[in-house]
């Protein structure tokens, strides 16, 4: 079993605010998250995928074909996006980095051909990022 | 769905590794220039890595203004520009990384209980990393 791992950047804004709970239960909750008109972030995604090593080839997994699902999945709806007002997840999730992680493995872990998805990482900032393995 | 959630943060202290168990030449053999009885510094690169269920309600696996607030308060305001080698946690230990990293993992392990504390991971310098994920099933 080999594992690789793809990265990608993105850049989005988004906003944290649950309409269940109150104005002021929001701001104690998401504290300057809660800035109804969005911040933004240079996001950082790594994608690592496992499987055996094709004796053909010597891949684990087609490249190109791993780059194309990442851009067409993923870059492509959330790049230079405000994340709450232009993703459907994110129409009825709050897009924290935790359902920005498992979002994107939904949307890549049934397009993946060869390879098995192993991890979605996904940094908000050099400071914070969330694993996601798929886990329920 | 569980998530893993991993926060980084930094601190700078002062350490010296010596052992009163051993004799000047074997300190110096084992620790060579970290056993300068003056000391020196690190900028330490501290990861938090937290588990559990992400909450459907604000979508986290903790907050980070509670996990903020914990380490700021019991890890950073106590380690941050001290003389590790004068805080309690090593009056009986050699302030290794090793150690270190024992010492901020039973810290948050006993303090925080807001998610389940998966490791901590502690860079001394951007060469050397060290985790600790407790004795749990290891």
């Amino acid at each position: 079993m080999v594992y690789l791992t793809r990265k990608a950047e993105f850049s989005a804004s988004h906003y944290y605010h649950n309409p269940a709970f109150t104005l002021e239960e929001n701001a104690r909750l998401f504290g300057k998250c809660n800035n109804p008109n969005g911040h933004g972030h240079n996001y950082t995604l790594e994608v690592t995928v496992k499987g055996a090593v094709d004796p053909k080839s010597g891949f684990v997994v087609d490249l190109k074909q791993l780059k194309d699902v990442m851009n067409r999945e993923v870059l492509d709806a959330l790049d230079h996006r405000f994340l709450n007002k232009e993703v459907p997840e994110f129409l009825t999730q709050i897009p924290t980095t935790e359902n920005i992680a498992i979002a994107i493995w939904k949307r890549l872990e049934p397009k993946l051909r060869s390879a098995q998805l192993h991890r979605v990482r996904v940094y908000e900032t050099p400071d914070l990022f969330v694993d996601f393995y798929g886990e329920a | 769905m569980k998530a893993h959630l991993t926060r980084r943060y930094m601190f700078s202290a002062s350490h010296r590794l010596h052992s009163d168990e051993m004799s000047p030449a074997e300190n110096w053999a084992t620790y060579g220039k970290c056993n300068n009885p003056y000391g020196h510094g690190h900028n330490y690169s501290i990861e938090i890595t937290v588990s559990g269920q992400v909450d459907p309600q604000t979508g986290m696996v903790c907050n980070l203004i509670d996990l903020d607030g914990f380490v700021q308060e019991q890890l950073l305001q106590r380690f941050d520009h001290q003389n590790l080698n004068l805080l309690q946690e090593f009056a009986g230990a050699v302030p290794t990384t090793e150690n270190l990293c024992i010492s901020i993992y039973q810290i948050v392990k006993r303090g925080f209980h807001k998610a389940h504390l998966e490791k901590v991971r502690i860079e001394e310098t951007t060469l050397n990393s060290f985790e600790y994920a407790g004795e749990e099933g290891h």
